[in-house]
């Protein structure tokens, strides 16, 4: 948007990242700005690009579920469940109700972690240093129990399609159960730092103001549409891996801003916690797998299966020609499309705006660039 | 092993059912042969429009029935097919709470309308599926290439690229190393 050749004389242009620390990737931002005030800004991604969607046309059903979990990183657990899913919604089978009560949990747990890592990078955006270590040391707890279960922490692998590849290790109840007991009073303690902070106020309140209908117009899901009042989270509307046994809230907020999408995240990891505590209370007893056959190839058909990531609605259009391979797969990545409504934000407002606008919408630019 | 070295099976369709609600008839009635199927699959809906009809159907849809949200926006290449992609246009209803998907196929070169006009979040949805397939969008308002450099050659989503075919002279020329590879 912002052309050099037509440059109006108070008009500068200002090249931003992509190496920059708090584009939280390689996120390269030009913006047209007239004093301090932003006219407009042109977002260059694509520095991460490695074409997923087309080793997934080049790999079998199984060994691309590795390949979704290097999408979004922060949330690598979201990633494999909406995968898993979305294959087993094309076989028309569904996981046992252990795996399925399993995978609520480790999911509500990688909510917990990523929101942890935003509310972190996002506070050090601001100029809050200690909530970084605050949150990365009760992430590290979450880790752990990945950890444990999988052997891994950051890209999982956590699911197989049709359940679950572990049985749970002796002890991960009460792993889960500590890490609830121990979160709570943490979440606390942040909020004593921000909620009511002058300075962490002043920054938020206001800011990059979407409301509802712009987020409809523009694509834009997950927390940041709920921040603009529109109570709408896909566990609810459309229920999946047995969430409708589950209760818990939606937390909404009504301006839309950036202090709004705060909040809305710190409450939302209060209700991740009750979730998992229920979950972890009623974890059934039963096989981890359903009966999936050992070459999997789906009916010749498609099906788009969704899941409330944390950052969004995550869906996967499938497109099956009745081979082991998919013919097509379509991710629909909610950072990418929340990303396209930067420009709405941060237009009008102040240059030092754009760096909190950046780190409240949350993105990973691993999932923007796939 | 043995099943995956088998040749594939000869091509067989898609087991969509007709889908029959009041919104399939009211579709049906309002676009008549514009629109050549209406069927759901795994009870997924999914209609199928001819190109020129699509962004009237996306203006009723959004504006008369409630298919407020473009949830996704993207395309399948069939190269053995007459015309060629499919477009693929997921739509969802806050209000309804139903998802609904419009497809039309196109044949390369030709230039379906862009619903930006619609929906403005197209926008960057469109140029995807400019950058990674080729098909370009009339009266989109910054058709460029979006994930991959300006001066790429090529459309890796298409059949015909291979999945490490890449453009040589700009990665020569821009990387300065002599394949990516």
């Amino acid at each position: 948007m912002p052309d050099a050749t037509f440059l109006d004389s108070t008009e500068l242009v200002l090249n931003m990242g992509p190496q920059h620390p708090s584009t939280h990737g390689v996120l390269r931002v030009i913006l047209k700005l007239d004093g301090e005030k932003v006219l407009g800004t042109d977002c260059v991604i694509g520095y991460l690009h490695r074409g997923v969607e087309k080793i997934g046309e080049n790999r079998t059903y199984a060994q691309f579920n590795p390949y979704v979990d290097r999408m979004d990183y922060i949330a690598a657990v979201s990633n494999g469940l909406g995968y898993c899913l979305a294959v087993e919604k094309l076989l028309s089978i569904e996981a046992p109700p252990r795996a399925q009560a399993v995978r609520v949990i480790l999911a509500e747990l990688n909510r917990i972690a990523s929101h942890l890592f935003w509310l972190g990078t996002h506070a050090i955006d601001i100029g809050a240093i200690t909530p970084l270590f605050y949150c990365l040391r009760e992430r590290e707890e979450a880790l752990k129990i990945f950890e444990k279960y999988c052997g891994a922490r950051l890209t999982t692998h956590a699911f197989r399609i049709g359940g679950l590849q572990y049985e749970t290790y002796d002890g991960f109840e009460q792993d889960v159960r500590t890490f609830c007991e121990m979160f709570l009073p943490k979440v606390d303690e942040y909020e004593e730092l921000l909620t009511t902070n002058r300075i962490w106020m002043g920054r938020l309140k206001g800011v990059g103001v979407l409301t509802a209908e712009e987020c409809k117009q523009y694509c834009v899901t997950g927390p940041v549409l709920r921040a603009a009042g529109v109570k709408w989270d896909l566990r609810k509307a459309q229920p999946y891996s047995g969430y409708e046994k589950y209760d818990f809230d939606i937390p909404t907020r009504e301006t839309g801003d950036t202090y709004d999408r705060y909040v809305v995240r710190m409450q939302e990891m209060r209700q991740s916690v009750r979730i998992m505590r229920q979950a972890v209370d009623g974890i059934p007893e039963g096989p981890i797998m359903a009966k999936v056959p050992k070459v999997i190839k789906p009916p010749v058909g498609e099906s788009y299966t969704s899941i409330e990531a944390p950052k969004g609605e995550l869906g996967y259009y499938i497109v099956s020609d009745g081979t082991i391979q998919p013919y097509r797969v379509r991710v629909r990545p909610p950072s990418f499309l929340n990303l396209q409504a930067l420009d709405r934000m941060v237009a009008g407002g102040l240059v030092a705006d754009v760096v909190a606008i950046i780190g409240t919408i949350d993105i990973v630019l691993g999932e923007v660039d796939r | 092993m043995g099943d995956e070295a088998k040749p594939a099976k000869p091509q067989a369709t898609m087991a969509a059912a007709p889908w029959e609600s009041n919104l399939s008839r009211d579709l049906k009635e309002r676009f008549g042969d514009r629109i050549s199927e209406i069927s759901t699959y795994l009870g997924q809906n999914f209609i199928v429009a001819r190109p020129d009809a699509v962004i009237p159907i996306l203006e009723h849809l959004k504006f008369e029935t409630g298919f407020d949200f473009l949830t996704d926006l993207t395309a399948v290449d069939w190269p053995n097919r007459a015309e060629r992609f499919e477009l693929v246009y997921n739509l969802y209803s806050f209000g309804r709470n139903e998802r609904l998907r419009v497809k039309t196929s196109v044949s390369e070169g030709f230039k379906p309308a862009s619903a930006v006009s619609v929906y403005p979040g197209a926008n960057w949805l469109e140029r995807e599926v400019y950058d990674m397939f080729g098909i370009e969008f009339a009266d989109h308002p910054d058709l460029r290439r979006i994930l991959l450099p300006d001066e790429w050659q090529g459309y890796p989503l298409r059949k015909d690229y291979g999945i490490i075919q890449q453009d040589e002279r700009w990665v020569q020329e821009n990387l300065g190393i002599e394949s990516g590879q």
